[in-house]
């Protein structure tokens, strides 16, 4: 059902025929547009269809699959596994996280100065991103940061001596949740609010005890938008380089770092996998997008 | 209900801790410069640094010229969407959407292969051209924010009415956008305008793929060489984030709810 109305749009979206048989008659009506689409076109879609062409050719501008199967190597595959297992847990964590602090926030009888307080803070560390962010964990927990510091001191807890590395996986991760978390509020907050009163009276009416009503209602109307957000926070931090590369510099091997080197030095002597590996990044949060956008279709039917 | 607020307490002070501590230590680290006690030497150290102030100006330069770019194209789009073809929405909005889709280090990839200085419209063949290069791949990262903020915008006002009504004053398109559309949705192209610089202002990949002598790779240099100025910078960065976002908030409060009061 979804799936038919949602292509249907994309296909009607795409050919337009209506509009096209109109600009026959009024050419002047796409002049509004033009520099839009030019701008699309020359600056977003070009460039990107370029790439995307260049990773089905080899060097003498022949098609081939060549690029594509190379993407299978040891190393890269390592990198998209790494990319994808960080993407995954800081959406994962940031999503469960975020959505507590939504609920806690707007259905936890806390003060109305906390929510607003909590919403714009949100607004600000979604935002907070890159080099900045990477430099306050390093002071938080790298190996001379407070926490690091203050745990050993007090507690006599070394964190490093435990195997904790701040420039790895969990490091990663830790730090990726510093943006996912207020992403996940900004956008959830307003499908909560969107949770009609009517409903938990109908659901007491009826006889439902306040477990019932959440597993019953509650969490089948927020599902599909919190999925949707998982994805759209997923995509977020898959595409990410500045916070990576600067808390790692090149030693974890994420595939924006390895393309960010692969553009800088051609670390790896073939100029049509750089191709290749910007075509699999495209794939992957395409992918993601395409599930996303099912999902938003799917949430936005209930929160009219 | 007592159990639900104790855990929303729980909940809300763990987020506050998880979100406090790294600034705290930041904050903390950025004033420990001179041993033993605290100084803000750190912030005298950055805020004389020249290297510091050309590449910060140079970024606020491009962050301006972006917002420039982005009301130019976003402004006239949404306009005319909403009077004359609703039905390329799908297709305008599918667009704006694309920059969250792909990657900003593929899209700065693709500029570098298509405008190199050996293209036919080589842009990286100039100091001029390449700056230019990085205040239109801005605009296209900022597009999908400044498309939505402009959007919402427009849809609190009466678009037709408005127009309508220059027209019959005897207005043309140019004075109906500039004088009348601009002015009514100046709110939210503001919003849009701070979120893009709060973008722009210590964005990397692209800036350092580029080559232009911005702000954020500058920072991530000093990251990679320096202690204490980077702490004292972050500070600094994550102020000028709030400062956008709280000029966002306020903006807002003069927004008009909606433009079709019932009379």
């Amino acid at each position: 059902m979804t799936d038919l109305s949602l292509s249907n749009k994309a296909i009607a979206g795409k050919t337009a025929p209506p509009a096209e048989a109109r600009s026959l008659r009024l050419p002047t009506q796409w002049l509004g547009v033009t520099p839009f689409f030019i701008f699309a076109v020359m600056f977003l879609i070009l460039p990107t269809l370029y790439l995307m062409l260049g990773a089905f050719q080899n060097e003498a501008g022949e098609f081939t699959f060549a690029n594509i199967v190379a993407l299978f190597s040891a190393n890269i595959v390592a990198a998209y596994w790494i990319s994808i297992k960080v993407s995954l847990a800081s959406s994962l964590i940031g999503a469960f996280a975020g959505l507590a602090v939504a609920i806690a926030i707007v259905r936890g009888g806390l003060p109305d100065w906390i929510r607003s307080a909590t919403l714009t803070f949100s607004g600000v560390a979604s935002n907070f991103a890159g080099v900045p962010l990477a430099f306050a964990f390093i002071a938080t927990l790298g190996r001379l940061g407070l926490v690091t510091v203050l745990l050993n001191t007090l507690v006599g807890l070394n964190l490093y001596a435990h195997g904790f590395n701040l420039l790895s996986f969990w490091g990663l991760t830790i730090t990726y949740v510093y943006f996912q978390i207020p992403l996940m509020v900004v956008i959830i907050v307003p499908a909560i609010d969107g949770l009609k009163r009517e409903w938990g009276e109908a659901a007491a009416t009826l006889g439902a005890t306040q477990a019932q009503y959440w597993r019953m209602v509650v969490i089948p109307v927020l599902w599909p938008s919190f999925l949707g957000t998982v994805i759209l926070l997923f995509a977020n931090a898959f595409g990410a380089i500045a916070t990576a590369y600067a808390l790692t510099g090149s030693s974890l091997n994420i595939v924006p770092i390895l393309l960010y080197a692969q553009i800088r030095g051609d670390v790896l002597h073939n100029a049509h996998l750089g191709y290749a590996i910007a075509f699999g990044m495209i794939f992957i949060t395409g992918l993601a997008n395409i599930f996303y956008i099912w999902f938003r279709t799917r949430s936005e039917r209930w929160l009219k | 209900m007592k159990a639900g607020k104790f855990w929303a307490w729980v909940v809300f002070i763990l987020g506050a801790a998880y979100f406090f501590i790294p600034l705290i230590a930041t904050v903390e680290f950025s004033l420990r410069m001179r041993r033993g006690v605290y100084s803000f030497d750190a912030y005298k150290v950055v805020l004389g640094d020249s290297q510091f102030q050309a590449t910060f100006i140079f970024s606020v330069v491009v962050a301006i010229f972006t917002i420039l770019l982005g009301v130019l194209i976003v402004v006239p789009t949404a306009y005319w969407i909403r009077l004359r073809l609703p039905q390329l929405r799908p297709v305008v909005e599918f667009i704006t959407l694309l920059p969250l889709v792909i990657p900003a280090i593929v899209i700065v990839f693709g500029y570098i292969r298509m405008y190199g200085s050996n293209s036919p419209l080589p842009f990286l063949g100039s100091n001029l051209g390449a700056n230019a290069l990085l205040v239109i791949g801005y605009a296209a990262l900022a597009l999908p924010y400044m498309y939505r903020a402009v959007d919402t915008g427009l849809r609190t006002i009466d678009v037709r009415t408005l127009t309508e009504a220059a027209q019959i004053l005897g207005a043309g398109w140019g004075t109906i956008i500039t004088r009348v559309i601009l002015p009514n949705v100046l709110i939210a192209v503001l919003s849009g305008a701070f979120l893009t610089f709060a973008i722009v202002i210590g964005e990397f990949t692209m800036a350092s793929l580029l080559n232009r002598p911005a702000f954020g790779p500058y920072l991530q240099n000093l990251v990679a060489n320096r202690a204490y100025e980077p702490a004292a910078l972050s500070i600094i960065a994550f102020a000028i984030t709030w400062g956008c976002m709280s000029l966002i908030q306020i903006l807002s409060r003069f927004a008009p709810r909606s433009a079709n009061r019932p009379n």
